[in-house]
């Protein structure tokens, strides 16, 4: 990388990609090329920046400005005006939305500034597809110091200490799950990474594999190390085409330089690494689930005992981590279990990368030390609530978590505190909501994926479910009675008692969370048949209000189904018997003369 | 459903790939991606060849094809479109650009229209939550999309 002077980076996460960052590159380079600059300018496709909102994000090193919301059509100013003529494209910096100003350092944006990343510490720093990148930022040191220079026991023992607990959700000391594994006896043992992302809304395991695939793969041959496996088995989403693309690329890089196979760094140590497909079912995100699909078979949990430790993959012992896990194991090698153990607090050390996402100004990837309130991860990181609306519940966890509220804003999270409030850190997926948000809606949401989901092996799960999907749309169609509410909660909690899996045990989490922090609204719905967020069809009517409208006949055209009647300058009306309470009259009206009702 | 015949270069084709997991039950899994990169969908035909290509039984294979939602027994259309109903795009308001698209196809999802041109699907997240709500069709990604912009895609093709 030395003999370029500088060096552009253009996101190629699949968030951007979606946004023509591709196109982005392809044109940095032919202007670069025009110029003559192809020897002192390169063009680096990196991992996610994590800035998502303001995608495609493009930044210049070495001195650092972030450009965001970057076109194609911006390639040739960002060649000529700031690589040739040196200044900058001022329409492409970042704004602060509070003090209006430009920004062009990512280290002084709010989005930036309370963040520490760890796992993500080379996503948007190096290019994923050149192994010499990764090395050049110490990677594979760490598992070069360890075959060099310690044995298994001693490497367990710095996992131990760092105190570094499983990032899929569950929280499960790592450094125990190896020190299990290694003390199974067996010919063969083998090392999974669980890279089945299947929470909606969280993506970033996705992020890791695609802008730091190496990490993932040298912490896994440490692990293989660790524990005795010479075998490794990543088992990800077939919907994540760029990161199996570029953990392909990697995989074989890494064979190239000796860093997997035989003998690594000549210390006679073995391990490689192959890749097992998901296909779309969310519970093999659970390990004896995810154990059985990459055997073929239906990916249906079993009961533990045995812990996939002792019997897992072909029944051998098997040490199954999740991406973001493995990614944190490099750092901790390299800057030691103590400097890992001060961040974050003292039952959750170290950082969590969350997914924020849904109402919120900011969306994006962000990683913060443990114990960071709610409030900093969304007002100060996240900019707030996007419109300017009330903030009203964000949901942890997934399909598994639940919904906290106002209330719960300044409660530092980490595994204990999020179980103990009703939620669960899951693997990381933050979704905001606002005030327009029905919580009832959301739960049904969440059942609706549960339902969809559930294997059907065990009964509460496979019936239950979908007892519970059918109560709440009964109350989101205005039909419930209060007994429903009773029904609801005695069946979430046997559901929550008598289910096989996590996926089942977890599941009705967004049902009795919101009726814990929300439950007017449920009664609202029940008692009053209205539905006090406005976003229950059945229980809202579209009404226009005589004295604001000037009948100009806008609401009438857009309708998509004649339902508004009207003389010109004449209040119009909405017949509700033809109305399917789109809302695309509301949307236009210019005067707010169509309200809900 | 009527029988489809599968052609026999298709067959041997089918079989080859078999051969390459080197007919291991535990390899199915890929077997059954290969085949549906082959046909585009796994109908029962397929099915049939690839049980015993892989030495597992026809009941074995359809219990594997109907656990994974990846698989499919139906053909796609030439477009298929998929909105994502992860919970960023739930909550801003992908549910009401689902029905924008159900309303001008006059399809459920899961299906196709009459003449193969569109086929609706709903998808868990594709992790472009920064764009949400999100739409694809075919290799296409459609960020912010509201159902007033719903009409204007379809126009595309």
């Amino acid at each position: 990388m030395a003999k370029y002077k500088n060096h552009i980076l253009v996101c190629a996460g699949t968030g951007c990609r979606a946004s023509e960052s591709e196109a982005i590159a392809v044109n940095l380079k032919r202007s670069i090329d025009e110029n003559n600059l192809e020897n002192d300018v390169q063009v680096v496709r990196t991992g996610c920046f994590g800035f998502c909102e303001k995608g495609p994000v493009v930044k210049m090193v070495p001195d650092n400005t972030f450009y965001v919301q970057v076109t194609p059509d911006d390639a040739e100013d960002l060649v000529l005006e700031h690589l040739i003529k040196g200044r900058k494209v001022d329409r492409l910096l970042y704004v602060d939305p509070e003090t209006k100003e430009q920004v062009s350092d990512s280290k002084h944006m709010d989005f930036y500034k309370k963040q520490i990343r760890i796992a993500l510490r080379n996503c948007g720093f190096i290019n994923p597809e050149n192994i010499d990148e990764y090395i050049a930022r110490d990677g594979y040191s760490a598992l070069g110091t360890i075959l060099d220079e310690m044995s298994p026991e001693s490497a367990i023992k710095i996992i131990k200490d760092s105190g570094l607990r499983g990032r899929g959700g569950g929280g499960f000391p790592t450094g125990l799950k190896w020190e299990i594994t290694r003390k199974s006896e067996s010919d063969q043992k083998y090392v999974v990474c669980n890279a089945d992302e299947g929470d909606p809304g969280a993506f970033m395991d996705r992020s890791i594999l695609e802008g730091d695939p190496h990490s993932v793969l040298e912490a896994m041959a440490i692990c293989g190390y660790c524990i005795g496996a010479d075998s490794g088995l990543i088992y990800i989403r077939a919907e994540y085409p760029l990161a199996i693309k570029r953990l392909k690329v990697a995989i074989n890089q890494a064979r190239e330089y000796g860093l997997l196979g035989n003998d690594i760094f000549g210390s006679g140590f073995c391990f490689d690494v192959e890749i097992r497909y998901g296909a779309g079912a969310f519970v093999c995100g659970e390990e004896t689930a995810l154990i059985h699909s990459m055997e073929g078979l239906r990916g249906e949990p079993t009961v533990k005992p045995p812990f996939p430790s002792v019997s897992g993959y072909k029944g051998k012992p098997t040490n199954v981590n999740n991406v973001e896990t493995f990614a944190n194991i490099p750092a901790i090698f390299l800057k030691g279990a103590d400097w890992f153990r001060q961040i974050g607090t003292e039952k959750s050390s170290g950082t969590k990368v969350f997914a924020l996402a849904g109402k919120v100004n900011n969306v994006g990837l962000i990683e913060v030390p443990m114990g960071t309130t709610l409030r900093e991860v969304i007002f100060d990181i996240g900019g707030g609530i996007k419109g300017g609306k009330k903030f009203k519940a964000v949901q942890t966890g997934g399909p598994s978590g639940g919904c906290l509220t106002e209330h719960h804003l300044d409660l530092p999270i980490d595994y204990d505190s999020l179980i103990a409030s009703g939620s669960m850190m899951g693997s990381g997926g933050m979704i905001v909501m606002d005030e327009d948000d029905c919580m009832v809606s959301v739960a049904k949401f969440y059942l609706d994926f549960t339902v969809e989901e559930s294997c059907g092996k065990c009964t509460p799960c496979r019936i239950g479910n979908k007892r519970l999907y059918e109560l709440l749309e009964k109350i989101t169609l205005g039909k419930g009675d209060e007994g429903d509410l009773t029904r609801l909660r005695n069946l979430g909690n046997v559901i929550k008692d008598t289910a096989l899996c996590g996926l089942g045990q977890t599941s009705p989490n967004p049902v009795l969370s919101t009726m814990d922090n929300f439950p007017e609204e449920y009664e609202a719905h029940v008692k009053e048949s209205k539905c006090p967020a406005g976003q229950c069809r059945a229980l809202m009517q579209y009404v226009v209000s005589p004295k604001l409208c000037t009948g100009c006949t806008l609401c009438a055209r857009v309708c998509p189904v004649d339902a508004i009647s009207g003389d010109k300058k004449m209040p119009h009306f909405i017949n509700t018997s033809i109305c399917i309470k789109c809302g695309a009259c509301m949307d236009k009206c210019k005067f707010g003369a169509i309200s809900i009702q | 459903m009527a029988k489809i015949k599968i052609p026999e270069n298709k067959v041997q084709e089918l079989k080859d790939l078999c051969a390459q997991f080197k007919n291991e039950p535990g390899e199915l899994i890929n077997v059954l991606h290969g085949a549906q990169g082959m046909f585009g969908y796994l109908p029962a035909e397929v099915q049939e060849i690839v049980a015993e290509g892989m030495n597992v039984s026809l009941a074995h294979v359809y219990g594997v094809v109907t656990f994974y939602s990846f698989f499919s027994m139906l053909p796609k259309g030439k477009h298929p479109i998929s909105i994502c109903m992860g919970t960023a795009c739930y909550v801003r308001g992908a549910e009401k650009v689902l029905d924008e698209f159900k309303r001008h196809l006059d399809v459920k999802v899961g299906d196709t229209t009459p003449d193969g041109k569109f086929s609706l699907s709903c998808l868990r997240c594709v992790g472009a939550c920064g764009l949400a709500p999100v739409v694809t069709i075919g290799e296409r990604v459609y960020g912010r999309v509201s159902p007033e912009d719903v009409k204007g895609i379809l126009g595309e093709y």
